[in-house]
């Protein structure tokens, strides 16, 4: 009988310390954390190199700029409006629609005045949800429509693409969908489902929800494995791309499928997370500790996506 | 070779600690365990005379150096009369004196010592010159050459000599010889001259040494005369009654040679009195008075220098980086999440105030009642700041109400709740009223307990007595927990909670 640490070692599986010293430390520079960490600076530069991004209605700095709130929102009946320097999907309020009435509907069907949404706006302003509770700016954003090919696997919510890029290659995949108990938020924590994607064919296998293997989702109750995301060449290329608006070497790269746009880049993380694992059913380690031996990295998008592609295959599990 | 690196800085730091705390243990005396208690004497000597009216002088002979001791502390009281103290290589003396001086005079020496656990040092001053064969009056030379030419074929050394001579001299049943030598009185100072003389006839140095038989409560001591015979490298004791070689461990040295206890001059011949009484100190204290009679350094640079108030404080920061440590512990090798990084050891300091079990009924009441209130707070849609001044608010009335209600009902423990540090626990409710809505019920509790988990075993820590010792009396310590810390800081293995994590991993790739 071996150790649990043993064994996980084995798998190459790499926890939240190795992470922290090995990956994150060496490879993201502090200096490029706000490119990240800021998602009005992320959606600037991504629109530079021509990453689709959800469109940016507006921003409010300040807590007397709430005040043309009402005259900024009327013109939307459909938003967001998150931190823009939240962490972990907090403080988003998602709108999904005006009543009747002339009032706003969140996604959860409840209905919000306009005082709550300003309410919300000066603790998002106040820093209630930024990464070191410093005064932050509130974004207000084009609401994500939510592709099609997902809705037998997702309740409520948008599910999104996890990639984590390494030194600008793409590596592993997953996808988020949200469930019931996550209350339509895409977080594994709270219960949403993890589904690790093929790399090579962006098939899904594997489902996991609360690091428990699953096979159907369990609101819907349809197949969580092998379902095509639509144009997966496309979104590798993306988040291989977005290595060059925000040079970390150890990325997590959030994607969003739009009915109408197409794969949208949501934001990116600096220290993404370690769920990626039990979604894909494989460590992290081998593949981080070979792509770090690599000589040149390919200077294109295209090319780097070959390179993840070929180095999964290189390491592709043993089939089960 | 970075983490070598730290290894290297890790090793240095933890043999430089270690080294410090040798010192003071082995060459201080500083002790590892907190209730370690010695013995203290205290020596009181009261010296009486009549002075006759004008200038008055006294000459008193003090212990110096008595083998076996360490002195903590002296003291001279003499209301009117000027102070000096002279020392030669044998003896210390008291010069006291005055202008002018009539009636009863009263002088008190005292002192307080200890037992030096250590070894005698070896008495070799000064190296004397082999005495010449003293001319005995008759019959008692006939005696004594009898008595002597036994004992040399008797014995093999000086020591051995000695000791034959003296067994001899004490025997119960004493023959003609004997008794004739022993008229002087046995054991009485005349005694121990005339066997000085009678050593001498063997061409033995000898010297009398006074010594203080030490007895708890002893009301009117007296020094009692005993014997040193140099062997050509040291002088060696005898106690001339029972013929011990050494000093025993009760007696204390108190002059060598035989000069008169006290001279007076102006005044009629004085007495002397010692009191002696026993109690006992920690050997902390004992270890900082010794340091300071002997100017060390190095308790000059020590916490003992504070003030007592001070100490206090610096008693329970010391602590704080073992709660520190704790936390590192927790988080990167357990891999438990709390609020806040160092929350838990504040909360675990306010415990110190009420006790482990009222701290966490406090601290989960007042999160508990914080949070409803909050809840409702969140309602009112304040904005951040004057809200968590609301809460702060709401908390502190809440703590004087607990303490208000604990009077009533009689409990004191409700009272010591007075530095439970409001603000964090303000922040606290705040932070765990955003996760609660953010992120749901579960992970807020988990959170919270997470918390309250590590503030327990951050108190235990900060608590622990000998721990708490250890860091006061040798704070160089901290350096040990400094390295700790800069290893814990290169560890990248797993944390314990992630194994749980990751266990559907292993199962899953177990299967067949």
């Amino acid at each position: 009988m071996k150790m649990p640490w043993t064994r996980l070692r084995e798998l190459g599986i790499v926890g939240m310390n190795q992470r922290n010293a090995e990956f994150i430390m060496p490879y993201n520079q502090r200096r490029y954390y706000p490119l990240v960490d800021n998602k009005i600076i992320t959606k600037q530069r991504a629109i530079e190199k021509n990453i689709p991004v959800p469109q940016l209605y507006g921003h409010i700095e300040l807590e007397h700029q709430a005040a043309h709130l009402p005259a900024l929102l009327s013109q939307y009946t459909e938003f967001v409006i998150k931190p823009a320097n939240g962490s972990g999907g907090n403080g988003i309020m998602v709108i999904a629609g005006k009543t009747a009435s002339g009032h706003f509907r969140k996604s959860n069907d409840s209905v919000v005045h306009i005082d709550e949404i300003k309410h919300h706006v000066s603790n998002i302003l106040s820093g209630m949800y930024s990464l070191g509770g410093e005064t932050d700016t509130a974004i207000i954003e084009y609401r994500v429509k939510f592709d099609p090919c997902f809705e037998n696997v997702s309740f409520k919510g948008v599910p999104d693409i996890r990639l984590i890029v390494f030194r600008g290659i793409p590596l592993f995949a997953m996808i988020r969908l949200p469930t019931r108990q996550s209350d339509g938020r895409a977080n594994l924590h709270q219960g949403a489902v993890g589904v690790g994607i093929d790399l090579g064919t962006g098939l899904t296998h594997h489902g996991v929800m609360q690091s428990r293997p699953i096979l159907e989702h369990p609101d819907t109750g349809f197949p969580l494995t092998g379902i095509q995301i639509p144009q997966w060449d496309r979104i590798l290329e993306m988040a291989a791309t977005c290595y060059e608006l925000a040079p970390l070497g150890y990325l997590g790269v959030d994607l969003v499928m739009d009915r109408e746009l197409g794969p949208m880049m949501l934001e990116l993380n600096a220290r993404p997370g370690l769920a990626i694992q039990i979604a894909n059913q494989q460590g992290l380690e081998p593949i981080l500790k070979y792509a770090q031996t690599l000589g040149t990295i390919p200077a294109s998008a295209k090319r780097r996506v070959k390179v993840g592609k070929l180095i999964r295959q290189k390491f592709a599990r043993e089939s089960t | 070779m970075k983490s070598s690196k730290i290894n290297i800085t890790a090793l240095v730091l933890i043999l430089i600690a270690l080294s410090a705390v040798y010192y003071k243990h082995e060459k201080l005396g500083l002790p590892l365990k907190p209730a370690e208690q010695s013995d203290v004497w205290t020596v009181e000597a009261k010296i009486q005379f009549k002075a006759n009216g004008g200038p008055a002088k006294a000459q008193f002979y003090i212990p110096r150096d008595p083998p076996g001791f360490i002195k903590l502390n002296e003291d001279f009281i003499s209301s009117n009369y000027g102070l000096a103290t002279e020392q030669n290589a044998l003896n210390r003396e008291a010069l006291w004196a005055v202008r002018r001086a009539k009636g009863k005079q009263v002088l008190y020496y005292r002192m307080e010592l200890t037992r030096n656990g250590s070894e005698f040092k070896p008495r070799t001053q000064p190296r004397p010159a082999y005495p010449p064969v003293p001319d005995y009056d008759e019959p008692l030379g006939a005696a004594i050459r009898a008595l002597l030419s036994d004992v040399r074929s008797h014995s093999a050394d000086i020591a051995t000599f000695t000791r034959e001579l003296l067994s001899r001299l004490n025997t119960p049943k004493p023959d003609q010889n004997i008794s004739l030598i022993n008229k002087a009185g046995h054991g009485s100072v005349e005694w121990v001259r005339q066997l000085i003389d009678i050593l001498a006839g063997a061409r033995i140095p000898a010297r009398i040494v006074y010594v203080l038989p030490l007895q708890d409560l002893v009301k009117h001591g007296t020094l009692v005369p005993w014997i040193e015979v140099h062997n050509d490298f040291e002088w060696v004791a005898f106690d001339p009654v029972s013929g011990r070689q050494g000093f025993r461990e009760d007696v204390l040295v108190w002059r060598t040679g035989d000069d008169p206890l006290i001279t007076v001059s102006g005044g009629e011949p004085g007495e002397v009195d010692f009191s002696i009484s026993r109690h006992a100190l920690s050997q902390v204290s004992i270890a900082e008075q010794w340091a300071r009679q002997t100017d060390s350094r190095l308790m000059d640079f020590s916490l003992f220098a504070l003030p007592v108030q001070t100490q206090n404080v610096y008693r329970i920061i010391l602590m704080v980086p073992l709660g520190a440590l704790v936390i590192v512990v927790l988080r990167n090798l357990i891999g438990l999440s709390t609020f806040g990084t160092f929350m838990p050891v504040l909360i675990a300091l306010a415990f110190r105030e009420t006790s482990l079990l009222w701290g966490v009924i406090m601290f989960t009441m007042l999160v508990v009642v914080g949070l409803a209130l909050r809840l409702y707070l969140e309602k009112l849609k304040l904005l951040l700041v004057p809200r968590l001044a609301a809460v702060l608010t709401i908390v502190i009335m809440m703590i004087a109400l607990f303490s208000i209600v604990s009077v009533q009902l009689d409990l004191e423990r409700g009272l010591s709740v007075a530095l439970f540090p409001v603000v964090i626990l303000a922040m606290t409710i705040e932070r765990m009223s955003i996760v609660l809505e953010e992120n749901g019920s579960q992970e807020a509790f988990k959170l919270g307990t997470g918390s309250l988990i590590a503030a327990i075993i951050g108190y235990l820590v900060m608590t622990h007595e000998w721990l708490g010792h250890i860091i006061f009396v040798f704070p160089e310590t901290l350096l040990i927990v400094l390295a700790l810390t800069l290893i814990l800081g290169r560890y990248t293995g797993y944390r314990l909670l992630e194994l749980w994590r990751f266990r559907g991993l292993i199962k899953e790739a177990d299967k067949p």
